[in-house]
């Protein structure tokens, strides 16, 4: 993503309650607070469960053999007629134990471990890494079940097991969290002014993972109590222990004589997991802000702000190419929108370019995505109207603007590298877009691809059409951008800083062969830029644009000349002085670099 | 690439080397008293020491575990300390079981889970809450408990399939697709969420990538946008996902096979650890670890295929 994206207006600022209120918005969360409140329900039953169960539950009795709820057995009795609803109240007593005692275990390990290999690195890293690719490479259950072949039943010794078999997960979450924050200046600030290690990593680095660690709990919790009731499920737990696994077992394999038997443990366990599930979801949501609010609450867009007047140098220009009036971009956020191009006013003439001049993140490349209908994600034209060649594009659909874009408007974006798909070669990316979007069989595709690599000034155009785009330098990777944007003969091309990302020597070489190509095939050019430089280097006309609005549009060389607005001189002031304000437009380039493939 | 794939088939052998050591000396080692309790706690002090011999328990740990390494090495992992079976025999009939249970729901998991990732990631809306009910579901319910309830409703209830038992596919394709349909379905239930959500989640940031962008400026359609270059770039992810769902579903499997009684490395694993059949729990640990390893290795390798910048190094 480019950096011109960031946002100009300054939102209001999140105005949830801070970390200390963390219960309170997991309550109002609609997800979590069921969840707690279950939750809590459970930690109740299971902490006083033993004490006020009626019966034994492991006393048996041969009368109540599946006997049916009621006289002094509220569920009922099992196969050997002990009370079912003692079993289950002292069951999950056991069953949350042992899901804590795996929390417990694996956390004490993962986070000691974690913490130690990342901020010391050396051989508890090497152990680290080694230790979880041994857990990656076995299931838990057949770690747990082997043991317990040398063990034998013991349920607390298997949990155990468990909690330092499955520590890893917190191994790496805390390893990598120390990691990113080890190298953080405020880590080093607190290094440089003498703190000693331990509390460097007291302070500043247990403070950066207690998130991802709460977060984790909830969910290794779950897994305990799913892994202990699977094993006790497969009736390898200690028999004298009642948990939710072994009266599944029971009621499974009984389930011919007494489907109930098998419903209450299933309902404990499977809403059990459920909660701390969701409980997880809802923290997540909650650290991280990553909540699913839909823009319900969003009002309407109105226009946010006064715009300055606009203002223009000599006559404006007759029938133009794209002419766009009172356009407005706008982000959606949760309950507001931030606006970032605001009331923009542009006239680009025919074969002409015009240059779009503004600092960084004063809203120029979100006009050029606003006119190609390509705004990020929750960006939208919100107001305005774009008319290119007579034609409105404002409301135009997706399949409506694609017989525009790739046909008569093209674009070449700021960063080569990134604006290449690094999985396909040049070649399968040029040609594609000819033989899907022109029409095109693969072999004059082909043919046509090579030659417009020779026509951007690609000294091999055979070598870089079977290269792949990690095998570029940039100067190359935009050339052949390039290529592929005037594939089509488009009449605008839309550049978005195109040389900004490139070294000082190959960016004039683009600057030069963009003037080549103008001249060559005709066509409009709007180039975004914040360098005055190529201004004055290529265009015909300029607009200036500070904060989401156009303050300054005119010639090119009437606004170098007399700089009507403060901005607009501020940027003049900006330029170093003995930069070349000259050459100033309109005089012909001597560049030839390039034009001899033109031909 | 080469390079690559050397080097990732070294690192699994070490691995493999490295857990059959730890293995070895914490089984062999912790059970105690074995040649008593195979011959029988009535035997005599004699009929016991010739157990020790038979079975090399006199001889020393490290002599011990040589032999075992050396013979382990020829793919001989001994004999069952009870029926004197070869473990190798043992082992190997009751894995391709338990794997084709979990290749089958890889398989499956990974067909639905990448359609419905990407269909999540494209339009959003009710698909999306639906990935992610499914990814809550699978999360929390372990593989056991939903076959609990599929055979509850669909083999004891509505007996559309049958609740136990496990026909060879040599002896019939048809019984056997009925026998294993309703494991499998269990285990896939939990896993597709957690796959829809991972492709959904690289999808979007693909998706998101400044040449998406560069590519709709051409013309491309969305379709072929999607389908050509943000599935591609979205498939390593969904291949670590997968290699990783893998293992979870062969644990599944050890559980769910005990369930529906399918004679694979479950109810094998079960009785030898009740047993201390130390050679058969030796054994399965170890060529579980071997599959397990391949299919990592594996993965890996189809991860570095994937990205033109190892391939073509």
């Amino acid at each position: 993503m480019s950096t011109a994206t960031t946002p100009v207006d300054t939102a209001p600022s999140d105005t949830r309650a801070p970390r200390a209120h963390l219960l309170r918005r997991l309550m109002a969360n609609p997800l979590g607070g069921p969840a707690i409140v279950f939750l809590l329900f459970v930690a109740v039953v299971a902490v006083i469960g033993p004490f006020v169960a009626p019966n034994d539950p492991s006393a048996t009795s041969l009368q109540n053999i599946f006997a049916p709820p009621g006289d002094g057995l509220v569920l009922g009795g099992d196969s050997a007629g002990r009370d079912i609803f003692s079993r289950l109240l002292v069951a999950t007593s056991f069953s949350i134990a042992g899901g804590l005692l795996v929390a417990a275990v694996a956390s004490a390990i993962g986070v000691t471990a974690g913490l130690v290999a990342g901020y010391f690195g050396g051989w508890v890293d090497t152990m680290g890494s080694w230790f979880t690719a041994l857990t990656m490479s076995l299931p838990s259950i057949i770690v747990l079940i082997a043991a317990r072949s040398v063990i034998g039943p013991s349920m607390w010794l298997t949990m155990a097991i468990f909690g330092v078999f499955i520590s890893p997960v917190y191994y790496r979450v805390v390893y990598n969290s120390v990691r990113a924050v080890r190298n953080e200046l405020y880590v080093d600030a607190a290094r440089t002014s003498g703190l000693s290690t331990p509390r460097i990593i007291g302070r500043h680095i247990l403070l950066a993972v207690r998130a991802p660690v709460i977060l984790l709990t909830s969910g290794i919790i779950a897994a305990g109590i799913g892994m202990q009731a699977g094993f006790d499920f497969l009736g390898l737990g200690d028999p004298t222990i009642p948990t939710w696994g072994q009266m599944l077992n029971e009621g499974f394999y009984n389930i011919n004589r007494s489907g109930l038997l098998v419903l209450w443990p299933s309902l404990a366990l499977g809403l059990t997991l459920i909660a701390l599930t969701l409980l997880g979801t809802a923290l997540r949501d909650e650290l991280e802000g990553t909540g699913d609010e839909r823009a319900k609450k969003l009002p309407a867009w109105t226009p946010s702000q006064e715009s300055d007047p606009l203002l223009t140098h000599g006559e404006p220009v007759p029938d133009p190419l794209l002419e766009v009036d009172g356009l407005a971009v706008a982000y959606e956020g949760k309950t507001y929108w931030t606006t970032v191009v605001h009331d923009a006013r542009l006239r680009v003439a025919r074969g002409k370019t015009h240059g779009l001049v503004g600092e960084s993140g004063s809203g120029k490349s979100q006009t050029a995505f606003g006119i190609l209908g390509l705004l990020p994600m929750g960006g939208r034209v919100v107001d305005g109207s774009i008319r290119f060649d007579g034609q409105e594009l404002v409301g135009l659909s997706y399949d409506d603007m694609n017989k525009l874009r790739g046909h008569r408007i093209a674009y070449v974006p700021q960063e080569p590298m990134s604006n290449l798909d690094p999985a396909f070669t040049v070649g399968s990316q040029l040609t594609d877009p000819l033989v899907i979007v022109q029409g095109l069989s693969r072999a004059e595709a082909r043919e046509r691809a090579i030659s417009l690599l020779g026509l951007v000034g690609i000294p091999d155009p055979q070598r870089t059409f079977d290269s792949y785009p990690h095998q570029l330098s940039g100067g190359m990777a935009q050339r052949v951008l390039i290529a592929g944007a005037v594939a089509s003969h488009p009449d605008l091309l839309i550049a978005d800083e195109p040389t900004t990302a490139l070294d000082v020597t190959v960016q004039a070489e683009v600057l030069d062969l963009l003037r080549d190509l103008q001249q060559e095939l005709g066509m409009a050019i709007l180039i975004v830029t914040h360098n005055f430089g190529v201004v004055a280097d290529l265009c015909d006309h300029v607009s200036v644009m500070r904060k989401g609005v156009i303050v300054e549009t005119g010639a090119a060389e009437d606004v170098f000349r007399e700089p009507k607005h403060p901005y607009t001189q501020s940027l003049f002031d900006a330029i170093p002085s003995g930069a070349p304000r000259a050459p100033l437009p309109g005089v012909t380039s001597s560049g030839d670099l390039g034009t001899g493939s033109l031909s | 690439m080469l390079k690559f794939v050397g080097k990732r088939l070294l690192a699994g052998i070490a691995l493999v080397a490295a857990l059959s050591v730890l293995t070895f000396f914490l089984l062999q080692t912790g059970s105690s008293d074995t040649a008593r309790r195979i011959a029988g706690q009535s035997a005599t002090e004699e009929a016991v020491a010739q157990v020790e011999a038979r079975l090399g328990l006199d001889q020393p740990v490290m002599q011990q575990f040589l032999n075992w390494a050396g013979g382990a090495l020829r793919g001989d992992f001994g004999v069952s300390w009870f029926n004197g079976q070869p473990v190798t025999d043992a082992v190997l009939s009751r894995i391709s079981v338990t794997v084709s249970l979990a290749v089958g729901s890889v398989v499956l998991t990974a067909l639905i889970g990448i359609v419905l990732g990407a269909l999540a990631a494209t339009r959003r809306g009710w698909l999306d809450r639906t990935v992610q009910f499914l990814g809550v579901l699978g999360q929390a319910i372990p593989g056991f408990l939903m076959a609990l309830f599929l055979v509850i409703v669909f083999a004891i209830k509505l007996d559309w399939f049958p609740a136990t038992g496990y026909t060879k596919p040599g002896d019939s394709v048809n019984e056997w697709l009925l026998s294993i349909t309703l494991p499998v379905v269990a285990l896939t239930i939990g896993s597709i969420g957690g796959v829809a959500q991972q492709v959904r989640g690289s999808m979007i940031d693909v998706l998101n990538r400044d040449f998406v962008r560069t590519l709709r400026s051409r013309g491309l359609p969305v379709r072929r946008i999607v389908f050509r270059h943000v599935l591609r770039n979205a498939a390593g992810p969904a291949l670590s996902v997968l290699g990783l769902q893998f293992v979870i579903l062969l644990g599944g499997a050890v559980i769910v096979e005990q369930l529906f009684s399918i004679p694979g490395l479950g109810p094998l694993a079960l009785t030898s650890t009740s047993l201390g059949d130390i050679p058969i729990v030796m054994g399965i640990v170890i060529m579980t670890a071997i599959v397990v390893t391949i299919v990592n290795t594996l993965v890996d390798i189809a991860q570095a295929w994937l990205n033109p910048k190892v391939r073509l190094s």
